[in-house]
């Protein structure tokens, strides 16, 4: 059974459309990250498959009930938002069971319920707080819980873990992907972080201007991506551009290459000036820039020696290189596929 | 204050204005206490005098209880300015709420309609709603002031609300309509609460205007059951001849409830005025 479909969603604000022809199936159990720059419109899907928002056009359907018409509280969803949005003068405990409590479910059933859910999350020590008196981390694990106890057909995350800095992001994730191995719940999650699209998802889909870019696991996009936008916007730092005709290729198609699959050699092809070398111990990050102005990454492993301003020269192999027209299309002629088939 | 950046001058200076602006404030409050305490003609003999064994007498207090029933018009006070209070609140939240929530046509357009009311004095309308209070036979009744005045309050108790209820977060009421809360639930149980500072900013400054009006006592309730204290008061005010003992002793105790009145808001009044300056 599939958790979610979006068959043709349009949705305008004013004249301002924001999603253009959504498609989109999730299925049972399957972990779904909308990713994209800001504007993108992936909030504004993840509103209107909760029924924050009204669809303009196009149908929703979750759990095999069309819902354009239900409101969210009845959509069998539950959602986790950035700014953990619990009730300030309730307690932990009570934030949790006041969903419940509006579905007149029986008094046992929502105690059990928010006891699992407080023990899933380690919560126990906690119940009798209110969420002034709690770290952001725990704000974010109760929002979580409040999601928990509704046992929702679909987990809505409109980026949970923006908020938080950065070792508590890591844990929280973790927590994230364990709750959806243990509760093998449908979950679409909305975020900017690549990284988190990349550890999380079962399923990516890359959003640019209210549009899908393209569909699939973390791998297959990162290793084969269908457009200079989904090629740049996934992977850190993220992939090179330089014009082709720079390595002999045509002069209006542009060839993406990963930092990772770049090399300073003393005999490569570019000649390029070191501008701003990053030290991150396990690995470098060079910043060089060409004759013509091209900036680019490249990412060696280990520490290496290399100051600004000294000049090396680039290398790479062709079989690691993507091509794209001049409007961003991907371009598969033979030796590009013959690359295709090596990678994968 | 940080040692380091104690500087003694500062600190003295800084005490120093403010003890001179608390003793000018609370001069007038406090002559007329000291001089509500005195018989009439060391009133006028040193006025600024403390009551000693000679010049004490409660004679303005006696006057008070035993002319006119204060005891009522203090309660006319009080219900008038209580019920106008609650009314201003409660309608004023929910158009704000409505304003600063709902997008509708016309949501902008409307919220200057409500607000224009702040620059329109609603006095210039008295003869408009004495007639308006005659027809309905509301005349000399307490709802006529009670109408009168949550009509004047409402434009800037909207307009202040509506600027608070656009800080509270969207997504806590998004999470209370996933959670099946209703419209009213969300506006009582969540939006209320978060805007309590400015509310009591808002009583405030209603409250103080209605408790010491005069003007729409003396027209729409003069009657002796609906007077207000404000109205009570007057008659010891005569065109020739004025009893200040008593005047001054009626004063004294129309200070008490709305102290009492204000000593209940102004801690969230503070809140009211600082929040936002620091998160």
């Amino acid at each position: 059974m599939t958790a979610l479909t979006l068959k043709n969603v349009n949705k305008s604000f004013g004249k301002v459309q924001v999603l253009h022809d959504i498609n989109l199936e999730v299925e049972d159990g399957e972990f779904v990250v909308f990713i994209g720059p800001s504007g993108c419109g992936k909030s504004t899907l993840l509103r209107v498959i909760s029924g924050l928002e009204d669809a303009t056009s196009g149908e929703i359907t979750i759990g095999g009930d069309v819902v354009n018409m239900v409101p969210p509280a009845k959509r069998g969803i539950a959602m986790v938002f950035q700014s953990y949005a619990l009730y300030p003068h309730l307690s932990v405990k009570a934030n949790m069971a006041l969903g419940l409590k509006q579905e007149k479910q029986p008094k046992d059933e929502i105690e059990a319920r928010v006891a699992e859910a407080a023990r899933m999350l380690s919560l126990g020590d906690y119940l009798d707080r209110r969420p002034s008196e709690l770290s952001g981390g725990q704000r974010q694990r109760v929002a979580i819980g409040r999601a928990v106890v509704r046992k929702p057909k679909l987990f809505l995350f409109d980026e949970p873990l923006s908020n938080l800095d950065a070792a508590l992001r890591m844990n929280t994730r973790i927590e994230i992907a364990r709750l959806h191995r243990t509760l093998d719940a449908s979950m679409v999650y909305v975020t900017h972080d690549q990284t988190e699209a990349m550890t999380l998802a079962d399923k990516i889909v890359v959003l640019r201007d209210g549009r899908v870019e393209q569909v699939g696991s973390p791998m297959e996009l990162y290793n084969n991506p269908a457009n200079q936008f989904v090629a740049g916007f996934l992977g850190a730092p993220s992939m090179n551009f330089l014009p082709a005709g720079l390595v002999g290729g045509a002069s209006d198609t542009t060839i993406g290459i990963r930092p990772e699959h770049i090399r300073l050699s003393d005999t490569g092809r570019l000649k390029a000036a070191v501008s701003h070398v990053e030290n991150l111990g396990g690995d470098t990050n060079v910043l060089v820039e060409l004759a013509d102005g091209t900036q680019m990454t490249v990412r060696l492993f280990g520490q290496h020696n290399v100051a600004p301003d000294e000049a090396v020269s680039v290398d790479f192999d062709d079989a690691d290189t993507f091509h794209f027209g001049a409007s961003g299309e991907r371009l598969r002629d033979a030796t590009v596929l013959a690359t295709d088939a090596l990678q994968s | 204050m940080n040692k380091a950046r104690r500087n003694p001058f500062n600190l003295f200076a800084a005490h120093g204005i403010l003890i001179v602006y608390t003793v000018i404030a609370l001069f007038p409050v406090f002559v007329i206490l000291i001089n509500s305490f005195k018989e009439r003609r060391s009133i006028f003999r040193e006025p600024l005098a403390l009551p000693d064994g000679e010049s004490f007498s409660t004679v303005g207090y006696e006057t008070v209880f035993n002319q006119g029933d204060f005891f009522l018009y203090f309660q006319n006070s009080l219900i008038v300015t209580v019920a106008s209070l609650f009314f201003v609140l409660l309608f004023g939240a929910m158009a704000a709420f409505a304003l600063a929530e709902y997008k509708f046509k016309g949501n902008t357009l409307m919220g200057l309609y409500l607000a224009l009311g702040i620059m329109i004095p609603i006095r210039i309308g008295t003869v408009a709603i004495l007639e308006m209070m005659v027809s309905t036979g509301l005349v000399n009744t307490l709802w006529a002031l009670i109408l009168v005045y949550t009509a004047q309050g409402l434009p800037l108790a909207v307009f202040i609300l509506s600027e608070f209820m656009r800080q509270v977060s969207d997504d806590l009421k998004n999470a209370g309509r996933i959670d099946g809360l209703s419209e009213y639930t969300i506006f009582f149980r969540l939006v209320l609460p978060l805007v309590r500072p400015a509310m009591a900013t808002v009583a405030v400054f209603n409250m103080i205007p209605i408790w010491n009006d005069l003007w729409f006592p003396l027209i729409l309730a003069p009657a002796e059951e609906t007077k207000t204290l404000t109205l009570g008061s007057q008659v010891f005010i005569g065109q020739f001849v004025t009893d200040w003992n008593a005047v001054l002793s009626a004063l004294s105790m129309a200070i008490l409830p709305v102290m009492v009145l204000y000593v209940i808001f102004s801690r969230q009044l503070i809140r009211g005025i600082t929040s936002g300056a620091v998160k």
